[in-house]
């Protein structure tokens, strides 16, 4: 009660030395957020995103307009023709198609924006100075948590809307309100994906002590489970476990086995569960979310009709799964991340 | 497996920690700012600290000293509940760090040994991000900011990106940062490393007026002993994880000071290249005067020695010193009686626990 007292050159809000109230208190994790997503905006990180997610927004903007167009004119109304603009894939080539363009990218997004999250505090030596301010150990990595997918997310939608806007001014297809429930569930489903990604960044930053190590092991990670075919680590793995698991000889039954081995092991990859998924919430047309493994199985899905179409509730019903493990993996890795992260020492 | 501070404040647990005493301050009494009791720490089979009892009243510079790895760092850091004790308990402004941490670290400033800060963030903007951690409102951050800038003079750097910064400034900003909180308690790590010698003194001064002007609690630790011997109230002699000694410079002085009296002295030896042979004779000169047991050369001061005398027989030698230099005898330059400093008190300290092994680290 004597700060009141206090010599001019000495700091001081007369009254109490006691603590402000609470009640004027933002949480921790929203402040920690704030500060996190004005660094991210300002970094070199933030320009690399949108630099790829604008090629992102560019592809159907420059390929699949002329496609579009010829498909718009053929097709009867409901083939929702305004989600074409995000999964079509121009000149055959699967990369430029958006949907796979952001699955690929997706992950080396998330990881990006999480990989030094904690062990880069801790490398500038501001980590005990955070945790000595009056917050929770926790509110530390979840903001940081939320401003990574804050920001991912903010651009995203943005890429969205500048596809939607450009397909609605310059082709002038209009979406109906299931595209649009569709196009919402895939952004969700995307921001998903990012999530899980982001989370296992953060897992890695806790984890390990060295900023450049973590990027790496990142890095690994996302070219053995997110390359597509031009490069597939993951397939190449998958097979080889397959291979050796369920061996495909001669009989049609081994054959059969070894199929659905492999397409059981490409589930485990989550960049599998994503492309599968997005595939399926887009495209009304869909009708399975496995790749046909029989022959049986093939001409059932050549025989169906081209109009047969899912109802978005029935696109969502094949995807739940996929969404359920992929919001488990998230948890799973948030999860390690938040656990290792409270029982480790302040300095390490 | 350690197992440091939580997040949430957990419920009060039915376990008790052995004691009684509350974790909250109670209503209508000043608490001590820091209360320690049987505070103890183990990382597996090491003691990091080892049964440690504090009390540091308000207004009170308190120096814990000790070399690296004394477990200085590791008693502040479970002060602030950033880290859980094994056993013993703390109380910090009244709360219990490990159970309370939140009201704790809204009452202690903290300035962290090695101290960081963002480094594409101006020094200013770093400040800005503590006081919106501690829910300062706009307009108050931006005074309390100027003026804990001021405080520490680093009011003309503050809009300069900090990766710009010399340890020292680094070092400066982190006590702007501590005092911003308005704290009744304040927990400096290190503070003086790295501060140039002319800095010390405006940062010791510093310290001096927040304790006395506003009865801030303060604790610092230091290696450097000397500095801080001027601004500590009371100093606790920190070595393997144990506090081996508390009290004034003088307590300790007495308690652990040496066991003879001392006196340099100066000596004349002209311009001979063995300087040795030309001081043995002045030495055994010195040697034969009543009431001295031995005379030792000073380490890397040319032509000064030390005379150990009988204990109280100081100014009797000093006296016949003078005495021999009068009578011709002696070329004497300097006399002066050798008063302990801390870095003596230390060393004997550590001696007298038998722990000089680790004592050889500290210098």
């Amino acid at each position: 009660m004597t700060a009141a007292a206090a010599g001019p050159a000495v700091t001081g809000h007369s009254g109490e030395p006691a603590a402000r109230p609470a009640s004027r208190l933002r949480p921790g994790w929203q402040v920690v957020a704030a500060k996190e997503f004005a660094d991210h905006i300002l970094s070199a990180r933030f320009y690399v995103l949108l630099i790829i997610l604008g090629i992102a927004a560019l592809i159907p903007i420059y390929f699949a307009a002329e496609r579009i167009r010829s498909l718009a004119s053929g097709a009867s109304g409901e083939s929702a023709v305004f989600l074409a603009l995000f999964t079509l894939s121009p000149q055959g080539i699967d990369l430029l198609r958006v949907t796979e363009f952001i699955g690929i990218t997706a992950p080396l997004l998330g990881v990006a924006f999480s990989f030094d999250a904690v062990n880069g505090e801790r490398h500038e030596g501001t980590l005990p100075r955070l945790l000595s301010q009056p917050i929770h150990r926790d509110d530390v990595i979840n903001g940081k948590f939320l401003a990574g997918l804050g920001i991912i997310g903010l651009v995203l939608a943005a890429v969205v809307l500048v596809i939607s806007g450009f397909g609605l001014f310059r082709l002038g297809i209009v979406p109906t309100d299931v595209d649009v429930a569709r196009l919402a569930a895939w952004y969700l489903l995307t921001g998903l994906y990012v999530a899980m990604w982001l989370a296992f960044g953060m897992l890695l930053s806790v984890v390990i002590q060295r900023a450049a190590t973590s990027a790496l092991i990142g890095l690994g990670a996302w070219l053995f489970v997110a390359m597509p075919s031009p490069l597939p680590f993951g397939q190449l793995l998958v097979n080889i476990a397959g291979g050796v698991l369920a061996p495909a000889s001669g009989n049609p039954d081994q054959i059969l086995a070894a199929a659905s081995t492999q397409q059981f092991l490409m589930r485990l990859l989550p960049s599998t569960l994503y492309r599968e998924a997005s595939i399926t919430i887009l495209n009304p047309l869909v009708t399975t979310a496995s790749t046909p493994a029989t022959l049986s199985q093939y001409i059932q899905a050549a025989q169906q009709l081209p109009t047969t179409q899912m109802s978005f509730d029935q696109s969502l019903l094949i995807i739940w799964p996929h969404i359920v493990v992929l919001l488990a993996i998230t948890v799973v890795c948030f999860a390690l991340a938040y656990v290792a992260f409270m029982r480790q020492e302040v300095r390490a | 497996m350690p197992r440091p501070g939580r997040a949430r404040e957990p419920m009060p647990r039915k376990r008790d920690r052995g004691t009684t005493v509350p974790i909250e301050p109670e209503a209508g009494t000043e608490p001590l700012p820091i209360v320690a009791k049987g505070l103890t720490k183990r990382y597996g089979e090491v003691v990091a600290v080892d049964h440690l009892d504090l009390e540091i009243e308000p207004g009170e510079i308190f120096g814990l000293l000790g070399q690296n790895g004394a477990g200085k760092t590791t008693t502040i850091l479970m002060l602030l509940g950033l880290t859980e004790p094994t056993s013993g308990w703390a109380r910090v402004a009244g709360f219990d760090p490990a159970r309370r941490p939140l009201q704790v670290k809204r009452r202690v400033g903290y300035l962290p040994d090695a101290v960081g800060f963002y480094g594409a963030m101006t020094g200013r903007q770093n400040l800005r991000y503590t006081a919106r951690l501690n829910g300062l409102s706009r307009d108050d951050a931006e005074a309390d900011i100027e003026a804990a800038l001021g405080q520490v003079g680093m009011a003309a750097r503050a809009n300069d990106r900090v990766e710009t910064y010399s340890r020292g400034m680094l070092q400066r900003l982190g006590i702007a940062d501590a005092l911003l909180k308005d704290p009744t308690v304040l927990i400096l790590d290190e503070p003086t490393t790295a501060i140039d010698p002319l800095g010390v003194v405006e940062i010791l001064e510093l310290l001096r007026r927040l304790a006395h002007e506003r009865r801030m609690a303060i604790l610092l630790s230091s290696h450097l002993l000397s500095q801080v011997q001027s601004v500590c109230d009371r100093v606790g002699i920190f070595a393997a994880g144990r506090l081996i000694g508390v009290g004034t410079v003088e307590d300790l002085a007495t308690r652990f000071g040496e066991s003879e009296d001392l006196v340099e002295v100066g000596l004349e030896l002209g311009r001979t290249t063995d300087r040795q042979a030309a001081a043995a004779p002045l030495v055994r000169l010195l040697g034969e005067l009543a009431d001295v047991r031995s005379v030792r050369p000073l380490d890397g001061m040319d032509g000064a020695v030390i005379v150990h005398a009988a204990p109280g027989a100081g100014a009797g030698v000093r006296a016949a010193i003078l005495g021999l230099a009068a009578s011709g005898t002696l070329p004497l330059t300097s006399v002066r009686q050798v008063v302990p400093s801390l870095d003596d008190i230390y060393r004997r300290a550590l001696e007298v626990r038998g722990l000089a092994g680790h004592g050889e680290v500290a210098a």
